[in-house]
C-alpha cells in the first residue's frame, strides 16, 4: 500500500521547494497542456530536458520516483502494447503468426509513453515537493475569482485540507481493525467471493464509526476555539511570488517557445 | 501453550526508503501456564511483537512457536484459523471493533466465526457477560448505545467467549477510569487462575506488571532490553531509567526508605501491607536497641 509514492512529500529545501505552490501549480497545468503539442524528437527531448531538469533540481533521487511508481508503469506498457496492436500505419515490419506490426504502432506507442511518462513525472514532483497545505492554500487561491459567483472557495479548500490530513489516519484505522477482526477469525484473503465481500462489513461499520466520531469531534474542536473561514481570515504562510518564480516563468516560456519552434507542422 | 521466540526479526517495508526494523533478534520463551508481562516505551515494538502471537504478522526472520503452530518465512501453518481461535487478542480500545446491531450478536461473532455451535455460545454468554461486568439486560441493546466502559467490556466478552487457551492483552485498560481498570485487571487474573491460561500483557503500568506478571520482559527500540521475575527487573533503577521505564511506586518507596535510614530491606514481592509491617519492626527494633 505505500509503495505508491503519489501524495507523499518528501521534505527538502531545494530551488522547486521553494517555489510559491502557485506557480508550480500553473506550470504543471500548461505542460500539460502543451504535453500533446509535441510531434518529432526534438520537441519531445525538449519537454523531457525541462521535466528531468526539474527533478534535478529537486533533489528528489529520480530513482526514488520511478521505483514509487511502479504500479503506473504496467499502465504505460499496456497503453504501448495497446498501440502496437492497434495501430496500423506505416510498414509492416514485423509479421507473426497473424498479427502484422506497423512502424506506425512502435511510433505511437513511444510517444504515448513518452507523454504519459512526462505528465506523471510533473504532477508528481508536484506532490512530491509541496506540502497539502499549500496545495490547498494554492488552490484557494486562485480559484478566489469564483467567490463572485458565490462560489464557496474556501469551504472547499478546507475540505480538500481535511480530506488530504485524514487519508493516512483512516489507512492505519483500517489496518487496526482488520487486524481486529482478523483476530476474531474473519477471513479477508480467502475463501468464496460472497464471504469475501460479506467479512467487509465488520470493517466498514467500524471504520465509518470512528471516521463519524473523528468529524465530530475536529468540528467541536474548530468550534471551541471559534473557527471562522472565508472573508477576513488571516494566514499563517502568505503566499508570495517572488523572484525565483519568476526567473521559472520566464525558463518555461523559453521552454514553449522552443517547442513550437522545434514540432512540425504538417 | 508454550510459546518461544527464536531470534525473530521483523522489518516493515523492507528494501524501501522507509524501511523500519520493528523487532531485532529477538528470543524468548513464555510457559504454558504463565502470566507475562511485557513492559516497554511507544514504539519499542510491543505491538509488533504480539501480532507474532496470532500469525497476524510472520517475521521477517527467525521463527515464532505457539504450542503445535509454527510461524516463519518459509513456513506457515495452514491451520491458522486454529492457532486465531486458540489465541484470543484483547486489541488497544477493542470498543473500535464493535459493528453488530446487538450486544449479544458482537459477542457470538467470534465464536461463531471459529464454528461454535449455538447452543454453546448462548451457555458460554450466560457465564461470561456476568464475568466482564454487564447486565444481562444489554444484551439486545446496541453496542453503540453503551458508554465507552461498558463497550470494553463487550468487546472483551468477545474475546473470552472463543474461550482461548492464550489471551493476549495489548494494554487493556487504557482510557478507563481507576475503578474500572481495576476490575477488569482483576477479572483477568481470575480467570488466568481458573482456567489456567496462558496470558501475554502488554503495559505502561509497572504497577500492574508487578500486580499480575510471574514474568517480565522488558523491550527497548525492538530488541529485548531485560527479562527475569518482576521483583529482579524492577529493583534495577538505574537500568530502566536507561530506557525511560520507572521502578513502581512501592519499590520507589523502599529503595528511599532504605537510604533514609540506611537499612537494606530487600525487596520480594511484598504488598504495601506486608512491607509496613516489616518496616514497623525495623522501627520497633531499632527502639528497643
Amino acid at each position: 500500500m505505500n509503495s505508491l509514492i503519489i501524495g507523499q512529500y518528501v521534505p527538502g529545501d531545494s530551488y522547486v521547494h521553494r517555489l510559491d505552490p502557485r506557480t508550480k501549480i500553473t506550470i504543471i497545468f500548461f505542460f500539460i497542456f502543451v504535453v500533446f503539442f509535441a510531434n518529432n524528437v526534438p520537441s519531445y527531448s525538449v519537454l523531457v530536458i525541462f521535466a528531468l531538469a526539474s527533478v534535478m533540481l529537486s533533489r528528489v533521487p529520480l530513482r526514488f520516483i520511478i521505483k514509487g511508481l511502479t504500479p503506473i508503469w504496467f499502465l504505460v506498457i499496456f497503453t504501448f502494447i495497446l498501440h502496437l496492436f492497434v495501430t496500423k500505419e506505416g510498414e509492416v515490419f514485423f509479421d507473426f503468426w497473424h498479427f502484422e506490426f506497423y512502424t506506425g504502432g512502435v511510433v505511437q506507442g513511444v510517444a504515448i509513453s513518452i507523454r504519459f511518462f512526462l505528465l506523471i513525472l510533473v504532477t508528481s514532483l508536484l506532490t512530491l515537493t509541496t506540502t497539502p497545505i499549500e496545495i490547498t492554500d494554492a488552490i484557494e487561491d486562485m480559484l478566489r475569482p469564483l467567490n463572485k459567483v458565490k462560489f464557496p472557495v474556501h469551504e472547499l479548500a478546507l475540505m480538500m485540507s481535511i480530506s488530504l490530513r485524514f487519508i493516512p489516519t483512516l489507512m492505519q484505522e483500517t489496518e487496526k481493525i482488520s487486524k481486529a477482526q482478523a483476530s476474531r477469525g474473519v477471513d479477508f484473503k480467502t475463501g468464496p467471493v460472497k464471504d469475501r465481500i460479506k467479512a467487509v462489513v465488520p470493517l466498514l461499520v467500524p471504520l465509518f464509526v470512528s471516521a463519524f466520531k473523528r468529524a465530530e469531534e475536529l468540528a467541536m474542536a474548530m468550534e471551541a476555539r471559534g473557527y471562522q473561514g472565508g472573508e477576513g481570515r488571516s494566514k499563517l504562510r502568505e503566499l508570495k511570488i517572488g523572484k525565483l518564480d519568476m526567473i521559472i516563468y520566464i525558463i518555461f516560456l523559453s521552454v514553449i517557445a522552443v517547442l513550437f519552434y522545434t514540432r512540425t507542422y504538417a | 501453550m508454550d510459546i518461544i521466540f527464536e531470534n525473530v526479526t521483523y522489518i516493515y517495508q523492507p528494501n524501501s526508503p522507509f524501511q523500519h526494523i520493528a523487532l531485532q533478534d529477538v528470543t524468548f520463551q513464555i510457559k504454558s501456564g504463565s502470566y507475562v508481562a511485557i513492559v516497554g516505551h511507544t514504539g519499542s515494538g510491543k505491538s509488533t511483537l504480539i501480532s507474532h502471537l496470532n500469525g497476524l504478522t510472520i517475521p521477517t526472520e527467525g521463527t515464532v512457536s505457539i504450542g503445535d503452530y509454527s510461524l516463519s518465512k518459509e513456513q506457515k501453518p495452514n491451520d491458522m484459523k486454529g492457532l486465531r481461535s486458540r489465541v484470543g487478542v484483547v486489541f488497544q480500545y477493542p470498543e473500535h471493533q464493535l459493528f453488530e446491531e446487538t450486544v449479544e450478536k458482537d459477542i457470538a461473532f467470534g465464536p461463531d466465526n471459529f464454528g461454535i455451535p449455538k447452543e454453546e455460545i448462548k451457555r458460554r454468554m450466560e457465564e461470561i457477560v456476568p464475568a466482564v461486568g454487564l447486565p444481562t439486560d444489554v444484551l439486545q441493546r446496541s453496542p453503540f448505545d453503551l458508554s465507552g466502559g461498558q463497550m470494553r467490556r463487550v468487546a472483551i466478552a468477545g474475546v473470552l467467549a472463543v474461550k482461548p487457551e492464550v489471551l493476549v492483552l495489548d494494554e487493556p485498560t487504557a482510557g478507563l477510569d481507576p475503578r474500572g481498570q481495576r476490575e477488569i485487571m482483576d477479572m483477568f487474573y481470575q480467570l488466568h487462575k481458573e482456567q489456567s491460561l496462558t496470558t501475554v500483557l502488554v503495559t505502561h503500568s509497572m504497577e500492574d506488571a508487578l500486580k499480575y506478571a510471574d514474568h517480565v520482559i522488558i523491550l527497548n527500540n525492538g530488541k529485548k532490553y531485560m527479562e527475569g521475575k518482576p521483583e529482579e527487573v524492577f529493583t534495577q533503577k538505574d537500568a530502566l531509567h536507561k530506557v525511560q521505564l520507572d521502578v513502581p511506586e512501592i519499590v520507589q518507596f523502599l529503595m528511599k526508605f532504605n537510604h533514609k535510614f540506611s537499612t537494606s530491606l530487600p525487596f520480594k514481592k511484598q504488598t504495601i501491607k506486608e512491607l509496613a509491617e516489616t518496616i514497623q519492626h525495623v522501627v520497633r527494633g531499632a527502639e528497643s536497641s
